[in-house]
């Protein structure tokens, strides 16, 4: 279990002043100026060293990102723009971050600023975040006026301007290439890679995109060092991780916890264990609703990383653990994804816009079985059709939760159709 | 210059190319629906993913540059999944409607669907139903057909420069549609239903009248305006069915102005298809014989010196040399192809040509437009222009009509006394033009058809000279004709002779009475009220102003009914090829002249059209030189004089009626009443002018 004086997130439960006055008691903007004299390349050597991989799902290496972006600025300036579109179902970590302890966000968008040679900040925040998005403009505000942003951040003679765009509430846009184009003012429309944003990103310029939690825990990174942070969690799995419990646990929460915390320890030491105990789980979407859904036997002994939900054939996502106990009817629960992922396809592409209405169809016809047991077959090829064939990661997100259904749960459909069967027979 | 291997076959191209047009240059052949050479790479429809080793994902090769070493499979197992994949979920909401469907036949979803598609459906839901936009009168809209390729979206928005198009909604939602209810208003709308490649946009004046698979296709050039574009004539029967754009990329790259494609309804209406005759007042159809005896019966008693011939904007050379030869003989210097009175100079042919060529212009840095509205005048150079301005380094300015030119531009004012301020250094977009590299200007018929044309023409040669715009290898001296027919008049010389009279000069002695008899050769466009009680002979296709007007009307032929030589506006000799058969007992045009010089007792020496070509030739050797441009040498021309303070104003008052064919069409007829006068300036004023 994580030890608290090795928490990045101090005031994740709001229990303490949000403002740079709590935030400096809390070791906020301690010196910052010292973490940028090390300069550049010492900065993305350490976010490098310490394994820290993108907290916003993907798991990319965050220095590595950050080393894509030219050495030096050319023609064209260099943007860093920080995913705050929060969207996934189930996931409520950044929302935290921004709304009880922006300072960090914003210090760590300066530092991160200050890597990748980008003088000009955006935080794309979801829509709906109204009061987070004032918090955070507060923050930044607050910053500016204490001369932490601005012309010479922190007395280091960097520039580097920081604002907040409110999105519209679209899933996609938390995608980073659509995210861009809906910050340019354009429909949200996920961009063909390559090229990259680090070569070709917002207004065309080179860009990182960065999730809110990647960047806040940055400066912890750099004050107490890459050793530190590689010390907590597993290897290639480094670091602490805010995990966002929902569902059919006692007590739902959002907890910092170090990588590589088995599954059961999670549950039962922060959210008071499963409702009904440990029998009665069902199953568990781990990361998200993008994530396959993972059995109970599977959950006995899955490792909350990267790696390890991988290995137990899921993934982390964005940790946001989403628990269903044995009165959950689980066909109708990821039929109800379905239809989120066929509201949200962009439409852009065409397995993506016309295998997510599909699938959708598909999937509630299973959910009261009026459908013919092949069709389960059916339904499995047209994920396979349109996994991997997308311009973005949102066709694969919709496939890969019905997968994960046929896969543990096939029978329970099979049981729906023929029970339909007999009773119109 | 990487080297990659694509089905097992090892090629180097350049860096940047995509796979798909690596492949293509080994002759593989990747599907697509989305990719469009000339348009920006969407990458959305997903037909041509192909498998890349070592890339963890099937690839869309229109999107994927080449890399080193790259190790390319278009067509194994994984791949022709892939894409049988794609295409199911392109079919699962496309209506099963081909047979009624006016693209079935040429539809890339049906061909690709028999080529890559599954033997069955597997899709037992609600199908999908969209509402149909109007796009006006020139595109009919199915958009329950329609894939949501984008090409549409991205034609409008790139190459026409009117981005009214978009993508609403999204998911299975996602439809096409103009974000404002209105009309198309593009010019160059038509290229939005060649380029879908579904049955969603169609053309709306044909459908349902014609199966691709039923017409006659005949490679030809379009004569509906100066540029000469390569187009292909679609006839059923003996019927011109519709007009499509062929490449040609020096000319109109792939796309065709509305006006060339959709004004062909216009050569089945008021068409003269026999002789006629006035008698008592009214004209009476007649024989040729009849005919051609009325005419010798006036001519015989008038002195060469009264009779005069005027050329029209569609007249092609073979007629032209034939009826100079024949005016020639009969001792008149009365002729002239400018009937709109332009001050072209056919002695200097730099003078009259668009020097720079079309595809020229996009190595300009620096345009000045003077008197033109090159989107209406020439859609598809307007086009080119915006093409570069896009490029960026370009700068543009226009001394003439104020318009939405879809390339950025500024507007110096529509006085010709800016010229004057330019030729004398006096103007700030001098040291621009003066800075270019390869400065150019283009000069419109509106700045050259008025009383101070010469001087115009004269301030522009000057403009020309000061910027530098001649140089070794680059002649940015641009005229811009608007008459499919006038360069070709000028390189033949059919200008007024010694003493001769020009189009004003001919009209003013027919009233006066020192013009006893005029040859209309398809000329509509000169005020016919001003003859007075002149012998008027007119010759053409269509019963327009001069037919109405004449004493005797010859029945010619329509561009499409002849193979005829026409000179486009950069100088460039091209033929068309005969689609169809006049009407009736209209005949070619140069014939009928040949046919009447014997009458009138003075035969001209050539019989077929081997010998009128020749000569041609032998009157301007550039005859011989088919779809080349020959540069022309850059001598003196242009005369000083005072510019009046008329506003400078384009050629043409409405794209959709320039000509008898267009304004004989019903089509056209219903785009002046969609589009009003088809010109950018809002409505006139009563203070205006």
């Amino acid at each position: 279990m994580l030890r608290d004086q090795d928490r990045v997130f101090t005031n994740l439960y709001g229990l303490h002043d949000w403002r740079l006055k709590g935030a400096k008691a809390r070791g906020d903007w301690d010196n910052t100026k010292a973490i940028l004299d090390k300069g550049r390349d010492a900065i993305v050597e350490e976010v490098k060293n310490s394994g820290l991989r993108g907290r916003g799902g993907a798991g990319f290496s965050t220095g590595m990102k950050w080393s894509f972006m030219p050495k030096q600025p050319g023609v064209r300036p260099h943007y860093l723009v920080i995913n705050a579109d929060e969207g996934e179902p189930g996931t409520c970590k950044d929302r935290e971050i921004m709304r009880f302890d922006p300072h960090k966000l914003v210090e760590g968008a300066l530092i991160a600023g200050f890597a990748i040679g980008a003088n000009t900040g955006y935080i794309y925040i979801r829509g709906e975040f109204v009061r987070e998005a004032e918090t955070l403009q507060a923050a930044i505000d607050e910053a500016n006026d204490a001369g932490l942003l601005g012309k010479n951040a922190c007395g280091s003679g960097f520039e580097f301007n920081l604002y907040v765009h409110r999105g519209m509430g679209a899933y996609i846009c938390g995608e980073e290439s659509a995210l861009i184009e809906s910050l340019e003012g354009k429909k949200g429309q996920p961009r063909l890679k390559p090229p990259f944003p680090a070569g070709v990103g917002l207004y065309g310029c080179p860009t990182t995109v960065n999730n809110v939690e990647s960047i806040a825990v940055v400066p912890a990174i750099l004050r107490r060092g890459a050793a530190w942070f590689t010390g907590l969690g597993r290897p290639k799995n480094s670091g602490t991780k805010l995990f966002c419990i929902s569902g059919h646990v006692n007590k739902p929460c959002t907890v910092e916890e170090e990588m590589g915390i088995p599954f059961r320890e999670l549950i039962d030491k922060h959210c008071g264990g499963i409702r009904g105990g440990w029998d009665n789980l069902l199953g568990v979407i781990p990361g998200g609703c993008s994530t396959p859904v993972l059995p109970k036997s599977a959950c006995e002994t899955a490792l909350m990383d990267f790696d390890g939900l991988r290995e137990a054939g899921s993934s982390l996502g964005t940790a946001a653990v989403i628990v269903m106990d044995t009165s959950t009817d689980i066909v109708r629960a990821i039929a109800r994804l379905s239809r989120f992922y066929k509201h949200d396809s962009c439409g852009q592409c065409t397995p993506c816009r016309e295998g997510t209405g599909w699938m959708w169809r598909l999937m509630e016809r299973m959910v009261t079985g009026d459908a013919a047991i092949e069709e389960i077959d059916l339904l499995l090829t047209v994920t396979k059709q349109v996994e991997g064939h997308t311009i973005c990661a949102l066709g694969d997100a919709a496939a890969w939760p019905i997968q994960g259904l046929i896969r543990h749960f096939r029978p329970e459909i099979e049981r729906r159709i023929k029970a339909r069967g007999k009773s119109a027979a | 210059m990487p080297k990659l291997t694509i089905d097992g076959t090892e090629i180097e191209v350049e860096a940047g190319t995509t796979i798909l047009q690596a492949a293509e240059q080994l002759g593989i052949e990747i599907p697509r629906f989305c990719y469009h050479e000339r348009l920006a790479i969407a990458g959305n429809c997903r037909m041509c993913l192909v498998e890349v080793e070592k890339m963890p994902k099937p690839v869309a090769s229109c999107a994927q540059p080449v890399g080193e070493g790259m190790v390319v499979h278009t067509n194994n197992a994984a791949v022709r999944k892939a894409r049988q994949g794609v295409m199911e979920f392109l079919l699962i909401n496309h209506p099963l409607d081909c047979p009624i469907c006016d693209q079935g036949g040429e539809c890339d979803l049906q061909d690709q669907a028999m080529a890559y598609g599954g033997d069955r459906g597997r899709y037992r839901e609600d199908k999908r139903a969209v509402e149909d936009k109007d796009y006006g009168p020139l595109v009919q809209t199915w958009m329950t057909r329609c894939i949501q390729c984008t090409r549409c979206i991205r034609f409008i928005t790139e190459i026409a420069g009117t981005p009214v198009l978009g993508g609403l909604y999204r998911s299975d939602h996602l439809e096409v549609s103009k974000y404002v209810n209105s009309a198309l208003s593009s010019e160059l709308s038509g290229n939005l239903i060649d380029l879908c490649p579904v049955g969603a946009l169609t053309n709306k004046p044909a459908a349902y009248t014609y199966r691709a698979w039923e017409l006659n296709k005949t490679e030809s050039v379009d004569a509906m305006d100066g540029l000469g574009a390569a187009i292909r004539i679609d006839a059923r029967g003996n019927e011109v069915v519709r007009v499509l754009p062929r490449i040609n990329d020096d000319i109109n790259e792939e796309w065709l102005g509305d006006r060339s494609r959709f004004a062909c309804d216009g050569l089945k209406r008021q068409r003269l298809d026999r002789p006629y005759v006035r008698r008592d007042g009214g004209l009476k159809p007649a024989s040729w014989n009849e005919a051609f005896a009325a005419i010798a019966a006036v001519l015989k008693g008038i002195p060469g010196a009264k009779i005069a011939a005027i050329a029209g904007d569609q007249t092609d050379c073979e007629t032209l040399v034939a009826a100079k030869d024949l005016l020639v003989s009969l001792g008149s210097a009365h002729i002239d192809c400018r009937q709109d009175g332009a001050a072209l100079d056919a002695a200097v042919r730099a003078s009259y040509l668009f020097n720079s060529t079309i595809a020229g212009i996009e190595e300009a840095d620096a345009v000045l437009v003077i008197g033109a509205n090159p989107r209406k005048e020439a859609p598809v150079l307007n086009a080119r222009l915006r093409k570069r301005w896009l490029k960026g380094g370009f700068k543009a300015a226009v001394v003439g009509p104020k318009a939405d030119l879809t390339f950025g531009h500024d507007w110096l004012g529509d006085q010709a006394s800016v010229l004057a301020d330019l030729a004398a250094g006096k103007h700030p977009f001098m040291d621009v033009l003066k800075a270019a590299r390869k400065p150019a200007l283009i000069l419109g018929q509106g700045a050259l058809a008025r009383a101070d044309g010469a001087a115009i023409l004269g301030l522009a040669r000057k403009i020309a000279d000061a910027a530098g715009m001649v140089t070794d290898g680059w002649n940015g001296f641009n005229v811009l004709h608007t008459a499919a027919a006038r360069v070709g008049g000028l390189d033949l010389g059919f200008v007024p002779g010694a003493g001769g009279r020009n189009a004003a000069a001919i009209v003013d002695g027919a009233a006066k009475g020192d013009i006893a008899a005029v040859f209309l050769l398809g000329a509509d466009e000169v005020d016919m009220k001003g003859f007075g009680n002149a012998f008027v002979v007119y010759l053409g296709s269509h019963g327009d102003a001069g037919a109405h007007r004449a004493d005797v009307v010859l029945p010619g032929s329509a561009y499409t009914e002849k193979n005829a030589t026409y000179v486009n506006t950069e100088g460039r000799v091209q033929r068309t090829r005969l689609a169809v058969f006049p009407p009736g007992e209209a005949r070619e045009d140069w014939k009928v002249i040949r046919a009447l010089s014997d009458v009138l007792g003075k035969p001209l020496g050539y019989d077929t059209p081997k010998q009128v070509r020749e000569r041609l030739a032998a009157v301007n050797p550039l005859f011989a030189t088919l779809d080349t441009v020959t540069p022309a040498a850059w001598g003196a021309f242009g005369t000083a004089g005072t510019v009046g303070d008329t506003p400078l104003a384009s050629a043409i008052d409405n794209f959709y009626q320039t000509d008898p064919i267009s304004r004989a069409s019903k089509v056209m007829a219903e785009c002046t009443a969609a589009f009003g006068c088809g010109c950018n300036h809002s409505k006139k004023t009563g203070t205006h002018g």
